[in-house]
């Protein structure tokens, strides 16, 4: 025992010695927690439009002044024709032109109809699709109010109630994820290359001769890993808590249960990776393609899973976090119980022994 | 110049001996394009509707067959009770509720406004606000249809003040997402292989110690750091054209302006991002800290730049911040040139303010660089 605690005191000398790494651990997760809170927005805000209004007359003016009021456009230009539009567009400033004809009220009020354009670039096709929808939603809601007066208005009123997450907050997708990313990283990234460094250094066989046992060994790796991963952890759900005001609906234990199985089953491929690879290069290389990135993106992190091509879907089905997402955030913003998350639970548990003792069959003792 | 000849010859020697490096420079790319292009996208195409109909009526029947009917939706169930549908989307199971409540067809005759609720399960916000678009447009074409018919058949008012709204999408008619991503992947691509290759590759040197000999040679420390970025610099534009090629060839994403240009632009923006990857490793004593820094400023940037939502919707100090993000820079303008066409006049103040970075960038490189360790 004394031999353990011994080799588990060298890990951590290891680990804080490498201060550059360590800020980054810990760092890492609170810029990524910020930038996803603040900076990433969903809805669209201030975006540029010009207006081509040659009309001039009071409903115009009252229709553009909804538009700007609306907070989702703010006024670029006033352009004079049509042509300059595709010059506008190259720039790339401007995302939105609306095109009321001319004698736009007079054609209302004597021929009853009257037409207006409003052209979006759709390079950004999201944006685009966003843009049109509010433009058509503010113009047909004032001329609704203007029919009040007169007549019945025979409208139907969509009443939108945002389930979960009344603000379209981007923080409550995004922290679940970032967790599920960083202890990814922490947790597997860390531990295969740490242990692949011995490897490589040829230190490896020095711990091999010595009286510990390879279980003592590979746990004595993991320790510090996993208490930098718990308290990673921690500090996200505190961040997501008083900063964003993320709730957490569900029990704190099952919560807890839940990432305690995600550290373990990422542990437990962190030391897969490492019975596999020959150099911290091809550790790195295999962890950063086979689990950084589909933890970003096959995980339904950012991107719902249900839009991929099936192929994708498969491999999504595979991986570990889209199981650890989906669960966490069942419990943190639906206030979902083990109840509806056993199948998730399952599957992780399932893994996680499918990963150890894979690694077991793979462990040597000897080195070649 | 002799001497910078000579470094190249052996960087260039050193990479095309190790073994790994093909399959990194041409492996990479087809992963990257085929995973995450269909990966990250915003197509919205199975939204999980549920129908709750209290009321029965033709209106709401009218009413939710354009929710059927439209593309968008896929119909999962219809149920009757409010419970039962809300705890289907605590499963995951549905995505947007359209509830009609009772009354629904009489209050449009009589009262001339009616409502029905959307329930839209908006832990994704982005794409609660796709769902919440398509939604009310297909509600405001379903009031003009009412009130077409009802102006004809009452006679009412013939001038009844109808404004009619049409919308043209440029650049990208049929809203691909992959159009919009294909473009900023490339941008990921060439910062990661040129960034990390780099980074990884000087500071390899410093871990072996192999370095200690380049020091006590004359070679100059400028020298020095252009040798180590011209190699990667070539292979990063390398990466560009076969990336580019394989778009065109796997998604068919337009090219509408001219790929001089953009090469241009990408040669110097390579230098100052290469340049950024150069600094970091001067910074770092293992392989393992320059990942982990790289890793660090390369997810920063990327997300700051805009890869998938408007840098214009960001906050204002975040895009003030953009000035120092060299990503940003690019991401706009290789969109601006494939899919608008914008000339060198549209991206002027863009090009001016990356050519300062990359002068900046090399010189930091250069002056952190020491030749004692």
């Amino acid at each position: 025992m004394k031999a353990f605690l011994g080799f588990i005191g060298k890990e951590f000398i290891h680990i804080f010695r490498d201060f550059r790494t360590l800020i980054i651990l810990f760092g890492l997760p609170v810029v990524q927690i910020l930038i996803f809170g603040y900076v990433i927005r969903n809805e669209i805000q201030d975006v540029r439009i010009a207006i081509l209004d040659n009309s001039k007359d009071p409903i115009t003016r009252d229709i553009t002044n909804r538009l700007l009021a609306s907070g989702f456009f703010q006024l670029d230009e006033n352009i004079q024709s049509p042509e300059s539009v595709e010059a506008i567009f190259r720039k790339g400033r401007i995302r939105d032109v609306v095109i009321f004809e001319d004698r736009f009220a007079e054609k209302l009020e004597r021929e009853g109809t009257a037409s207006m354009q409003i052209l979006a670039d759709a390079s950004d096709p999201n944006s685009a699709k966003m843009i049109v929808a509010y433009t058509q939603g503010i113009v047909s809601s004032y001329l609704s109010e203007l029919k009040r007066n007169s007549k019945l208005p025979m409208i139907i009123e969509p009443r939108v109630r945002m389930m979960y997450n009344a603000d379209l907050k981007s923080a409550f997708m995004f922290v679940p994820g970032t967790m599920a990313m960083v202890l990814m990283l922490v947790s597997a990234m860390m531990t295969s290359i740490s242990i692949v460094r011995e490897k490589e250094t040829g230190t490896m066989e020095a711990i091999l001769v010595s009286p510990l046992r390879p279980i003592q060994i590979i746990a004595g790796k993991v320790t510090p890993y996993i208490l930098l991963s718990c308290i990673n952890a921690v500090v996200i759900l505190l961040m997501g808590y008083f900063i964003f005001k993320l709730p957490i609906r569900g029990s704190i234990l099952l919560l807890f249960g839940e990432t305690i199985l995600f550290i373990s089953v990422a542990l437990s491929l962190g030391i897969m990776i490492s019975t596999v690879s020959s150099s911290q290069q091809v550790a790195m290389f295999i962890s950063a393609i086979g689990l950084m990135l589909p933890t970003l993106l096959l995980s339904g992190f950012i991107f719902p899973i249900e839009n991929m091509p099936r192929v994708l879907q498969w491999l999504c089905n595979i991986l570990p976090p889209k199981y650890f997402i989906s669960a966490i955030r069942g419990i943190m913003l639906k206030g979902t119980s083990l109840a509806e998350v056993w199948e998730e639970t399952l599957v992780l548990v399932l893994m996680l022994v499918l990963f150890i003792s894979i690694s077991a069959a793979r462990f040597k003792v000897r080195l070649q | 110049m002799r001497t910078i000849g000579i470094i190249l010859q052996k960087e260039f020697r050193q990479i095309f001996r190790n073994k790994t490096m093909l399959p990194i420079i041409f492996v990479i790319p087809f992963v990257q394009l085929l995973i995450l292009v269909n990966a990250a996208t915003m197509d919205m195409k199975h939204i999980k509707l549920i129908l709750v109909d209290h009321d029965l009526s033709s209106l709401s029947r009218q009413l939710s067959e354009k929710f059927i009917y439209s593309p968008f939706f896929t119909l999962v169930g219809s149920e009757f009770s409010e419970q039962e549908s809300e705890k289907k989307m605590l499963k995951n199971e549905a995505d947007l509720i359209v509830l009609f409540p009772e009354g629904f067809e009489r209050k449009l005759y009589q009262e001339g406004l009616s409502t029905l609720q959307l329930q839209v399960d908006a832990i994704n916000g982005m794409t609660a606000g796709l769902i919440n678009a398509y939604s009310s447009q297909i509600i405001s074409g379903f009031n003009q249809e009412i009130l077409e018919s009802s102006g004809k058949n009452t006679l009412m008012n013939q001038a009844s003040g109808d404004v009619k709204i049409e919308y043209s999408f440029w650049y990208n008619q049929e809203l691909k997402f992959k159009y919009y991503m294909v473009p900023g992947i490339l941008v990921i691509l060439l910062t990661l292989v040129g960034m990390f290759l780099a980074a990884l590759n000087l500071v390899r040197e410093k871990e072996l110690g192999t370095i200690e000999q380049i020091n006590v040679t004359p070679i100059q420390k400028h020298e020095f750091i252009i040798g180590k970025l011209i190699p990667f610099w070539v292979i990063a534009l390398f990466e560009l054209a076969f990336g580019l090629f394989l778009g065109k060839l796997l998604f068919d994403i337009p090219i509408e302006g001219s790929l001089f240009l953009l090469f241009a632009f990408a040669a110097v923006y390579l230098i100052a991002a290469l340049g950024l990857g150069l600094l970091i490793s001067t910074l770092s004593n293992t392989q393992q800290q320059t990942m982990f820094l790289n890793f660090f400023f390369l997810i920063t940037c990327v997300l700051m730049s805009g890869i998938f939502t408007p840098a214009e919707s960001m906050p204002h100090w975040a895009q003030e911040m953009n000035v120092i993000n060299p990503l940003a820079y690019f991401m706009r303008v290789i969109r601006m040139i494939l899919l608008k066409g914008s000339g060198f006049s549209d991206i002027r103040s863009d090009f001016l303010a990356i050519s300062v970075y990359a002068v900046t960038a090399i010189a930091l490189a250069t002056w952190r660089y020491r030749k004692i360790s």
